[in-house]
């Protein structure tokens, strides 16, 4: 259902898009290929690790790890995964769709989802080099402890 | 792009192939679970990926960037502040891509509050980005978190605002029209 209405709307999009300009939404077409092409290789590698990952460790195992029953110790061990990789979330959000599927709580894979997409471990020199030490350096811890409040959020939302 | 170019570009995830294929010959008991778990991943990934970026495409070529960022100074007041989240909303890629057009708002005088809050949008209110979490981890989980992102942008942006002396943040206005 939600597909549909997904499909629906990009559908009417690409339309009025068509109608306007068509060059312009074959550019635009064009570079949604690109974009996408651009991450297929990491994320066929990502697949096939959380795959292999999943193979292993059994829906115990990873419910012992970062279940719900897991507490506090698993919603900082999928924080810290979370600022160290750096994974696009087109690549993460399937992986962690399957990880909830196997006994992962949502608290932690929303601390998990926060932290990957808003703290910086690899890329902090990068943004040192932008916006200098202080500033990324608090960016970046101001990120990690409001990516497990957004997680304890999300938790409790999704539980009601 | 030549076979030699194309081969290098997905030798890891070839290698990748190999290396699973080998565990399923390995373990062959594990060998089920693991191939189930890739067909759901790849189900998910064929159903829903084309029009997100469809939408991506879309949104690159006919939002105008370059108006937005020019109303987006200092004293812009709100309209700045919301032209920040918009034109990180609409963006792509990874956060690191998010610099060096920090750098470009801040070289055209983009006030530093803005700029912050700017890098807060794209890290994680990025539309194509939001309606794929919602179809692969549920609209309820991916609702809760834009909820509670979005005031949380603001607050990092304000403390870290706060933080900075005004010598800081020249330092970084110089520094930043040097990286380009």
């Amino acid at each position: 259902m939600e597909n549909l209405i997904l499909y629906g709307v990009v559908a009417v999009l690409l339309v009025f898009s068509m109608i306007r300009d068509r060059a312009k939404t074959k550019k635009a077409l064009m570079k949604g290929l690109k974009a996408f092409e651009g991450i297929l290789s990491q994320f066929l590698i990502v697949l096939m690790l959380v795959a292999i990952v999943l193979a292993v460790f059994d829906p115990a195992t990873i419910s012992r790890l970062l279940g719900a029953g897991s507490g506090f110790m698993g919603i900082m061990i999928a924080s810290l995964v979370g600022a160290i990789t750096l994974i696009p979330g087109f690549v993460a959000f399937p992986a962690a769709a399957e990880l909830l599927r196997n006994g992962a709580g949502v608290t932690q894979i929303a601390a998990f989802v926060s932290s990957l997409m808003m703290v910086g471990l690899v890329t902090l020199p990068l943004e040192i080099r932008y916006f200098g030490k202080k500033a990324a350096i608090g960016r970046n811890t101001l990120a990690f402890v409001f990516s497990i409040v957004a997680a304890l959020f999300v938790g409790w939302m999704v539980a009601r | 792009m030549t076979l030699r170019s194309l081969l290098k570009k997905y030798r890891a995830a070839l290698v990748m192939v190999v290396l699973f294929v080998a565990f399923l010959f390995l373990f062959p008991s594990k060998a089920g679970r693991a191939e189930k778990s890739l067909l759901d991943q790849l189900k998910t990934m064929l159903l829903v990926m084309p029009p997100i970026f469809v939408l991506l495409g879309l949104l690159d070529v006919w939002v105008p960037r370059e108006m937005l960022i020019r109303y987006m100074g200092k004293g812009s007041g709100l309209k700045g502040t919301a032209l920040g989240i918009i034109l990180g909303a609409v963006a792509a890629g990874p956060l690191y891509g998010a610099f060096p057009v920090a750098a470009v708002l801040m070289d055209k005088g983009a006030s530093f509050m803005n700029v912050l809050v700017f890098i807060g949008a794209w890290s994680t209110l990025k539309i194509p980005m939001f309606l794929f979490e919602m179809q692969s981890l549920g609209a309820r989980f991916a609702v809760a978190r834009f909820l509670v992102d979005v005031p949380g942008i603001f607050l990092i942006a304000f403390i870290l605002n706060k933080l900075l002396t005004a010598e800081d943040v020249e330092k970084i206005y110089s520094a930043s029209h040097d990286a380009k």
